[in-house]
């Protein structure tokens, strides 16, 4: 029903997409696979009509199709759920599903008419809360649940989602998955965007892959493989991090009845060793976000953090940093990088002062400080004085790491490190943890990806609703453990 | 990163406006009227650069004219006790200044109030306090053998031809550059202007950051305020600076300051100011209707930024 053909676009200097062919039938799901900047994205806008490709046609429904603006798109039924959430906070869930289709009664809005509609929409795709919440109360995964209720409160015959599930735990992934399927069999047919494999496989009728902005090849159901894919993408076999598990040395960072603002009646008792990852897993919305921003010195706590066996008060993040715990924050743009800054000015943002002689910065020193961060961290990018928000996210994500490892870290605390980030980038990013670990540095990893807990942690914490429901040691590591801690245990 | 754009543009503007005015009357470059319009723009160049910090934080500083009323009027009433050294005067007004910016600065980044709000109501009440203690008095400055060297800060002229200010406001303008565009402080500055959660994130002590370019902009405004007094050669505590704020802040965002925070250059606020100045001039010596003063100056505020944020648009977009 859906074709695209020969589609060409470029930008000044890059070719985007060459020569991509695609289609779609009536209720399949096709998902879309390849490395950050293979050009899924370009052609997800093409499709929904941002961008306006050079060259190329599309036919939808036999006829040919031309977008010239994104409610043409919509018109037409296509619907593209962002993976940058654009859900207006300051409003409640109910007046973002029907944005711009309110029920009115006379001049006025239905009030009634509106929750209502929306509790019956928030109830199929299995959200919990009431329509008259505020946005700006919700987790990003709660958030993401609203935007794909706002999709199905209309009319949609052609479903574009781009790695939703990015930040979904498990649970909600699982509840997502079931979401597509019922739509499928309704007949909506649906372009699936993802890094994550093993969702393809439980979930794809076909994959088409794409590498360097042209196509990559194709799988049906029955040959869609790991490594298959893997291959695909990105033409060579990938590296596994298998460079093996490092012995823990003594406790550097001891928390004892540890108590956040956001559960202020749950105390949180953590060791953590030098030289060890440890993994933090848990649903969104359990809590380890806010530990570990109250560890770092972002919000305020209650209890004590001992480092090196001794007492600190940590009021800031200065004073974290000072006591060499940093934090990679999840929310890379809004808070772990100044996106508007370049390379440079990112990378030497905190070392800054020693690279300054009475306050005024030493140029040369701070050239050579970033030049040699990046080749450490292999970013690629174009020079040190590139504008950080067009690189991509594994090298944004590998520009937070150098900024830190420069300054010699005890603990390093990374929140969802390779969110978004392509599988070629994710397995670099481990192998740096890995290498930092082995230098002596503690890990403490907070992450929603199963397969990244298991395989990148020595030993597991689990949270639930605030509570560190158990800890599991390597070796009893495995998905049915910690899925029955994540959800209250025992 | 393309720099230095904004500021040949206004640079552009100035020179084709003063060249066009100089056929019409040949008076717009006489040595008088440079020296007098060039001591306007020194005195109001020093308002604009500490406006220019606060702007590049994302805030904005509405209440520096009335700043230079009360303190002002503070000034004069310092001065009028003979047993107070004049220095002592010129130091506590400034150090006034200082402290009414590090109270706008505090309630901005630790009570988390709007720089809108917070300096609004500092316009109000300080225009009100300077009429209260001043008991609405207009108050003049005697010409006395000890206050001559404040005086001539104003009115003097260094080299026997330039014009005092110019050179407080070159020398102040040379220092706030190396601040903003060389120094930690300024690289700070702006990573907090761009986004404070992210500069907290990095270990800045952003609150300190943004309250110090309230006190800047405090410094500044404590200099103009002597500047101003003795230029005026009296305080009227009603209307003595009223609108200069919006000069300030015009001037800034003429020389390329985005009101989201995060972007601006001296070299831009300097000339900003300056082509507010010399139009205001030209206005005068063309013999346009002084009543179309502030709707020209209007009129040349927008077009500067509507010609720069299309030409921005068309230049880069990204998405």
């Amino acid at each position: 029903m859906l074709k695209l053909n020969n589609i060409t676009k470029g930008f000044p200097g890059v070719k985007a997409l060459e020569d991509v062919s695609l289609d779609l039938a009536p209720g399949e799901v096709v998902a879309i696979i390849g490395e950050n900047g293979a050009g899924k994205s370009t052609l997800m806008k093409i499709l929904s009509g941002v961008y306006y490709a050079d060259s190329g046609s599309m036919e939808f429904e036999e006829k040919p199709l031309i977008l010239r603006s994104p409610s043409d798109a919509l018109n037409h039924g296509i619907r593209i759920i962002y993976q940058e959430l654009s859900g207006l906070d300051n409003l409640d869930v109910a007046s973002n599903i029907f944005l711009g289709r309110e029920f009115r009664k006379g001049p006025f809005v239905d009030q009634k008419k509106l929750e209502d509609e929306s509790l019956a929409i928030l109830q199929r795709v299995g959200l919990n809360v009431s329509p008259r919440t505020l946005l700006s109360r919700l987790s990003i995964a709660e958030k993401q649940l609203v935007e794909i209720a706002r999709a199905l409160s209309l009319k949609v015959k052609v479903l574009i989602l781009d790695e939703p599930t990015s930040s979904l735990t498990l649970e909600e992934t699982k509840r997502l998955l079931d979401l597509v399927r019922e739509l499928k069999s309704q007949g909506v047919s649906i372009l699936y965007i993802t890094h994550r494999l093993d969702e393809v496989q439980e979930i794809a009728d076909r994959v088409v892959g794409l590498r360097d902005g042209r196509n990559a090849g194709g799988l049906k159901r029955e040959d869609i493989t790991k490594d298959a894919m893997v291959k695909m993408m990105i033409g060579r076999e990938i590296l596994k991090s298998d460079s093996g598990f490092h012995n823990p040395g003594a406790v550097v960072m001891r928390l004892n009845k540890f108590r956040t603002e956001r559960y202020p009646n749950e105390t949180i008792d953590l060791e953590i060793r030098a030289g060890e990852i440890l993994g933090m897993a848990g649903l969104v919305g359990a809590g380890r976000s806010e530990l570990v921003r109250a560890v770092f010195g972002i919000d305020p706590y209650r209890g004590t953090i001992e480092i090196d066996d001794k007492p600190v008060r940590i009021r800031s993040a200065q004073e974290a940093i000072q006591h060499g715990i940093f934090l990679a924050p999840e929310d890379r743009r809004g808070c772990g990088l100044t996106v508007q800054m370049s390379v440079k000015e990112n990378t030497s943002m905190p070392k800054l002062p020693s690279l300054a002689s009475m306050g005024l910065i030493n140029l040369k020193k701070e050239e050579e400080y970033a030049r040699e961060s990046v080749s450490k961290m292999n970013v690629k990018t174009a020079s040190i004085h590139t504008t950080i928000s067009t690189l991509s996210g594994g090298n944004q994500q590998k520009v937070v790491l150098g900024r830190w490892l420069a300054l010699g870290p005890k603990v390093l605390i990374v929140d969802e490190p390779t969110r978004g980030i392509d599988v070629g980038s994710k397995a670099e990013i481990y192998e740096e943890l890995r290498t930092i670990a082995a230098k002596g540095t503690a890990i403490w990893m907070i992450s929603s990806d199963m397969e990244e807990v298991i395989n990148v942690s020595d030993r597991v914490a689990v949270m639930h609703e605030g509570r560190l429901t158990g800890t599991l040691e390597r070796g009893a590591i495995n998905e049915e453990a910690i899925m029955l801690l994540a959800t209250g245990g025992h | 990163m393309k720099k230095g754009g904004k500021e040949l543009g206004i640079l552009i503007i100035l020179v084709v406006l003063v060249g066009a005015s100089f056929f019409v009357n040949h008076n717009v470059l006489s040595l008088a009227n440079l020296q007098n319009t060039s001591r306007l723009i020194g005195i109001y160049g020093v308002m604009s650069i500490g406006m220019a910090f606060v702007i590049i934080t994302g805030g904005i500083d509405l209440s520096i004219g009335s700043v230079l009323a009360f303190m002002g009027v503070i000034f004069s009433m310092i001065l009028a006790n003979e047993k107070i050294p004049p220095i002592i005067a010129v130091v506590a007004t400034i150090a006034g200044a200082c402290l009414l910016g590090w109270g706008h600065g505090a309630l901005v980044t630790r009570v988390r109030m709007q720089p809108f709000v917070v300096t609004l109501c500092g316009l109000l009440l300080y225009r009100g306090l300077a009429r209260f203690v001043s008991h609405d008095h207009t108050a003049g400055f005697a010409d006395s053998k000890p206050t001559a060297w404040i005086r001539n800060l104003a009115v003097g002229d260094s080299f026997g031809i330039i014009p005092n200010p110019v050179v407080i406001m070159v020398v102040l303008g040379i220092a706030a550059y190396i601040l903003l565009h060389k120094s930690v402080y300024g690289r700070y500055l702006f990573a907090s202007g761009y986004n404070e959660e992210s500069s907290r994130y990095a270990g800045i002590d952003s609150k300190k950051i943004i309250t110090t370019a309230y006190v800047i902009c405090g410094f500044t405004a404590g200099l103009a305020t002597i500047l101003f007094a003795y230029y005026s050669n009296s305080i009227s505590p009603s209307s003595h600076g009223s609108f200069y704020e919006l000069y300030a802040i015009a001037a800034a965002v003429l020389g390329g300051c985005s009101l989201r925070g995060g972007e601006g250059s001296i070299i831009g606020v300097a000339l900003g100011i300056t082509l507010l100045i010399v139009l205001r001039n030209l206005i005068n010596i063309l013999g346009i209707a002084s009543e179309l003063e502030f709707a020209v100056m209007g009129t040349v505020i927008f077009i500067g930024v509507l010609l720069d944020t299309t030409f921005r648009s068309k230049g880069s977009r990204t998405t």
